[in-house]
């Protein structure tokens, strides 16, 4: 990696587990080159604590490609950064300016309780998607495309919706830290295609039950959710969502 | 839990409950204002009067009344119930945080406790004073002939048992009309000008709480569709948090001038 010239103060939050307090530790980041990514800038200034002996700051990532949703830095009091529909790790050093103080947190939620340092635990994710953001698909061969005929236009909203990697940043954008963004991509992903309806009903009821059960806050429609989403979901799911939900407890029986 | 009180208790649920009462309040905002730009008239304060007892004896009017009373406490403590949830999914706050939401989607709860400590205000200015207070008379007489209506205040010590008494005499082609004089409590109040300013301050609030709130119910409820939803913005935005709130302002600074030019 070529050497860069920028100098960066870093304040990044730093706590040991999810039962002692944490505080915001500060850091000089030098030679940091513009074409690095968030997360080489961190790769950096760990290698450099490892080589002094100290603990190198935990944070959460996988593919670096902005498809896997690992990533989840709450850096300048927005999630993933200054830039819109992009992951942490595909924002680059070149948002920044030479000697910027930057200030990084960890995803703020009660429902999202802080591991160590950056990481928290969004478990409560894979709960609300096991509690029904699921299709149950009989044994066999695969049925032929063709022969379930959907709208474009529903297939590219069903497609936009699915484009939810699960990041939780609109949990940490809202200040209700609501999940409402995240469980109305995954309700309406499946709501919108033929292989979703034999659970639709109960779907829309048992994963807002769940997501309520986690803690997660109450939607006030504020929209910050939809601003700060790397894959851009729309706030016409959370309104899915709510038809979903609220049609699936008043007129069905399975509620 | 039965499947209503299931539903009713989600989060979803909750917000539903919020968003229907706070419709039906900006129903009642819509009756309220144009009820009482008949404060404007020139005519002696004798519709603005005669209006003030025809919403306190109809009994649809009063029954509606009731129901307002009940979903202004509801939605004001339902509110903060929720608000006081959505503090505790965030225990842990953030040390610098940049919005991307308005500024009113994010302060609802704050609007909300001006508008609440408003209303009471402003229910102590006239509800209270017209319903248990000895507010003066005023007569109104019509010559029935050239439509012409005078108004007179009536002695301090005049009581009557209801709230109009009216008086056709066809002999002196004259229709008498005596009712609580609301118009003049109305004026008279309007000349504090701190009171003034705190209506105008209650109004701010309303404009600022219903241009997030008005569209807002209508997403809670599902109505989110690219045909309607501008629809909704617009009205949100253009009736519920300019035209209303200017129009109810108008009123006390309307009274507060035609004092100061001394009439």
């Amino acid at each position: 990696m070529s050497e860069g010239n920028m100098n960066l103060t870093l304040k990044v939050w730093r706590q040991k587990n999810a039962k002692v307090n944490g505080n915001l530790e500060t850091y000089q980041v030098a030679g940091i080159s513009e074409d690095m990514s968030f997360l080489e800038m961190f790769d950096v200034l760990n290698e450099r604590l490892v080589s002094e002996g100290k603990e190198p700051i935990a944070f959460d990532h996988d593919c670096r490609e902005g498809i896997c949703g690992m990533c989840s830095m709450y850096i300048n009091g927005r999630p993933h950064g200054p830039l819109e529909a992009v992951t942490t790790c595909q924002l680059h050093m070149r948002s920044f300016k030479d000697g910027d103080t930057i200030v990084v947190e960890p995803w703020r939620a009660t429902a999202f309780p802080v591991i160590k340092d950056l990481v928290v635990d969004r478990t409560a994710f894979d709960r609300i998607i096991a509690s029904g953001g699921y299709i149950s698909v009989n044994t066999g061969n695969a049925q032929d495309g063709n022969s379930l005929p959907i709208p474009k236009e529903e297939a590219d909203k069903a497609f936009a919706a699915a484009a939810c990697i699960g990041c939780g940043a609109c949990v940490a954008a809202c200040k209700n830290a609501s999940a409402m963004l995240f469980v109305s991509a995954k309700v309406s992903q499946l709501a919108l295609l033929p292989q979703g309806q034999p659970e639709r009903e109960e779907r829309a009821i048992k994963m807002v039950a769940q997501m309520d059960a986690e803690g997660f806050g109450n939607c006030t429609n504020t929209g910050a959710c939809a601003i700060e989403c790397p894959k851009e979901i729309s706030l016409e799911n959370i309104a899915r969502l709510n038809r979903e939900f609220l049609s699936s407890s008043i007129a069905s029986t399975v509620a | 839990m039965s499947w209503l009180t299931k539903t009713l208790s989600s989060s979803i649920g909750k917000k539903v409950l919020m968003s229907l009462t706070g419709l039906f309040l900006c129903t009642f905002l819509v009756v309220h204002l144009s009820g009482n730009l008949q404060l404007f008239y020139k005519d002696g304060g004798y519709a603005f009067n005669t209006y003030a007892v025809f919403m306190t004896t109809f009994p649809l009017i009063k029954v509606i009344s009731y129901g307002n009373y009940f979903f202004i406490l509801f939605h004001a403590f339902w509110g903060l119930y929720l608000e006081y949830q959505n503090r505790k999914a965030r225990s842990v706050r953030y040390a610098v945080v940049r919005n991307s939401s308005s500024w009113s989607s994010r302060n609802m709860a704050i609007l909300g406790t001006v508008l609440l400590v408003y209303i009471v205000v402003h229910m102590g200015d006239f509800w209270y004073k017209y319903h248990n207070e000895p507010l003066p008379y005023v007569q109104y007489r019509e010559n029935v002939v050239t439509g012409e209506r005078m108004f007179a205040e009536m002695p301090s010590s005049y009581k009557q048992d209801v709230k109009k008494v009216e008086i056709s005499d066809l002999e002196s082609g004259t229709h008498l009309v005596i009712v609580k004089d609301l118009y003049k409590e109305v004026s008279v109040a309007f000349q504090n000008p701190l009171l003034v300013l705190l209506y105008i301050i209650g109004m701010l609030a309303v404009g600022f709480h219903l241009y997030h709130g008005f569209q807002s119910a209508f997403q809670t409820l599902g109505w989110n569709h690219p045909k309607y939803t501008p629809l909704v913005r617009g009205i949100s935005t253009w009736i519920f948090a300019i035209l209303i709130p200017i129009g109810f302002a108008a009123m006390p600074i309307f009274f507060y001038v035609k004092h100061l030019m001394g009439n």
